[in-house]
């Protein structure tokens, strides 16, 4: 079975302007060679923490950033080749759901026009029918269509996360990137907007790239996680798996960095020591290599390689190749 | 002996064009030496105006206390001059803020704002502040802080602006820190090394700590006691194992099972509804519209105090669940 979406090295390095002539400096490697597939009507969780391109990632996919190098493929074919009417086509199968509720919908719009907007350019709704569409769209994120011709300053952070899911919904796509969806809610909201992607998730058979930086989020949702650091991916496997068997020293100390909710059970270290290094001048070798506990000699010099250590459990780790 | 901190009946209200926004209600909280008192809830809930009153931070107009008093050492900080608040701030108080990358002034070297904390508050000559500045950043762990110490804010992590956030809180010895949010902007595993470092100030020097956090995970790791805040008031409060294994408010109740547990896949339990609207909060209990207990007494009365039924001493909530013809009313 061909995955529905697969990535192969995938790399985009953002140019540094300096000077009186806008030189080119130096590269930011936002990500830099990232290859994984997502199976249709499967979860992936990407984690990692600010910087280390997650959402850079998650755009290149739906091609809203123009990757550097490498090869998407939707469907076996890669969207990258595609002429822009062609892709044009290929829109609404592929869609977004954006971090800020507050900053990612238009405040001159009301409701109807946000969400409208995606079905009167695609031709999937006419004048007549569209108001009939969108209470059905609106009723089924659980937002009252009697707030049709609301702005969104009128709603709460909840409701607006509500609108912005189902603008995304609005052309019934395949695959949808939830870059940090959650992220700005508060805890109670937080788990209203969990469950609601989760019964559309089941019932429109989405494939999802959920991308967060809260490991109990993704935990919770994703069938299987990848861990980000610095532009690359440094694990890949089932989310159980990654929770009770993780390999990298990454994902062990990030796992071990999530406090725990039992106060019986205090660990009080800081597992790791430092911070992400800039992108911009990453440490040779493994990234990782100069907050590692493990790390050896050749770390610091030697880029590793992905291994499969088990069936679908992928380290980039000297440790293991 | 009485509480370093007390405060008592504290109301903080503001008048708007809509209405009086009351964001604090008639609260109680005290505070010991040594201890670590979480404050949580949800945005909006009063977590951070309450802190903001501690400090007189409050603009007035268009703030003000209506009701209580806030007892430091014996003094009650509503009812002094500005000259005195003055002394005690960042003094006797000290205070991290939320976004270490907007609480750093951008055009003052971090050194200059470290030893301007000293300076003000203490009879010490430049070269003195100066040097008791470079112990501070030694203290809270900042590499090379000799280096630092020239350098502007925009030249730092946000780790290492948090970093100095503390050193600035921590330059006079406070007896209390106030924590608002000390870890929100920052990565996970940065959030574990400001925590350590602030466990370990308080287990050094035995200041007080006011830690106020949306983060659950937080409190069950460091704090000594909880208390629960919903739309203005503390609603629950006990000691941090009595709130986190035997938790009695229906909203704190909601607001742990709410939590992802590693339960994949399976929908999570939820709090329906949404935080009322300052200006027109619900008669009687503030939750009840969204409280599945809800009964007769809870949409006209406020609730008073009753002990939680777990017994634990200081455990309690404000909840009409938990009256009983048997237990009267330990309203404070």
């Amino acid at each position: 079975m061909t995955p529905l979406l697969e990535i192969n090295s995938l790399k985009k390095y953002f140019p540094v302007y300096a000077g009186v002539f806008q030189k080119v400096v130096a590269q930011v490697k936002a990500v830099d060679g990232v290859s994984f597939s997502i199976g249709r009507g499967e979860i992936l969780g990407l984690v990692g923490e600010s910087g280390c391109g997650k959402t850079t990632l998650g755009r290149m996919t739906l091609r809203l950033i123009e990757p550097t190098d490498g090869e998407i493929l939707f469907e076996g074919q890669d969207i990258l080749k595609l002429g822009s009417g062609d892709l044009k086509r290929l829109r609404p199968r592929m869609q977004i759901i954006f971090q800020d509720p507050y900053g990612s919908l238009n405040p001159r719009f009301t409701v109807q026009q946000i969400l409208g907007e995606a079905l009167l350019v695609h031709g999937r709704a006419t004048r007549e029918t569209i108001s009939d569409q969108l209470d059905t769209l609106m009723n089924r994120v659980g937002l009252s269509p009697q707030y049709k011709n609301r702005y969104p300053h009128e709603f709460s952070g909840g409701q607006r996360q509500r609108v912005g899911i189902a603008r995304a919904l609005a052309l019934n796509p395949e695959y949808i990137v939830c870059d940090e969806p959650v992220s700005a809610l508060d805890v109670s909201i937080q788990a209203q907007i969990i469950n609601l992607l989760l019964e559309l998730k089941e019932e429109f058979n989405l494939t999802l790239l959920f991308i967060s930086h809260d490991l109990n989020v993704v935990q919770h949702l994703s069938d299987r996680t990848a861990v980000m650091y610095l532009g690359r991916v440094v694990e890949l496997a089932s989310t159980k798996k990654l929770n009770e068997e993780s390999a990298h020293p990454y994902t062990k100390a990030l796992l071990a960095s999530k406090p725990n909710l039992n106060p019986k059970q205090r660990t009080h270290r800081a597992p790791l020591a430092g911070e992400v290094p800039s992108p911009m001048d990453p440490p040779g070798g493994c990234h990782f290599h100069p907050r590692c506990p493990e790390a050896r000699d050749h770390c610091k010099t030697e880029t590793p390689r992905m291994v499969q250590i088990e069936d679908g459990h992928f380290v980039h780790c000297h440790l293991y190749s | 002996m009485p509480h370093l901190l007390s405060i008592k009946n504290l109301s903080t209200c503001f008048d708007t064009d809509d209405g009086v926004v009351q964001s604090v209600r008639h609260i109680n909280l005290q505070l010991d030496q040594g201890e670590i008192l979480a404050l949580v809830g949800e945005s909006g809930c009063g977590k951070s105006v309450t802190a903001l009153s501690m400090m007189r931070l409050i603009p007035v107009p268009p703030g003000r206390f209506s009701s209580g008093s806030i007892e430091f050492e014996g003094r009650d900080l509503l009812e002094l001059s500005e000259q005195d608040i003055q002394n005690i701030r960042g003094n006797h108080i000290g205070m991290i803020f939320q976004e270490p990358m907007t609480s750093l002034n951008p055009i003052f070297t971090i050194g200059d704002q470290v030893m301007e904390v000293i300076l003000r508050h203490q009879k010490v000559t430049q070269a003195e502040a100066q040097q008791q500045a470079l112990e501070m950043l030694k203290k809270v762990a900042i590499a090379s802080p000799e280096t630092r110490m020239s350098q502007y804010p925009h030249e730092l992590s946000g780790g290492m602006k948090q970093r100095v956030m503390i050193a600035m809180a921590i330059a006079c010895n406070p007896k209390l820190l106030i924590a608002d949010e000390p870890t929100t902007a920052l990565d996970v595993t940065v959030q574990a090394q400001i925590l350590e470092l602030l466990d370990k100030l308080r287990r050094d020097t035995g200041m007080a700590i006011l830690l106020i956090t949306h983060n659950l995970g937080i409190v069950a790791q460091y704090a000594d006691h909880v208390a629960v805040m919903y739309s203005g008031k503390v609603v629950e409060e006990g000691t941090v194992e009595s709130i986190f294994e035997n938790p009695a408010h229906p909203y704190t109740r909601g607001l742990l099972n709410s939590l992802p547990k590693g339960n994949v896949g399976e929908p999570l339990k939820t709090i329906p509804g949404m935080v009322p609207h300052p200006t027109c909060l619900p008669k009687g209990c503030a939750f009840h519209p969204r409280c599945k207990d809800a009964h007769e007494p809870c949409s006209e009365q406020l609730p008073d105090w009753f002990p939680a039924p777990d017994s634990i001493a200081g455990h309690r909530a404000a909840c009409w669940l938990y009256q009983t013809s048997a237990t009267s009313s330990v309203q404070a």
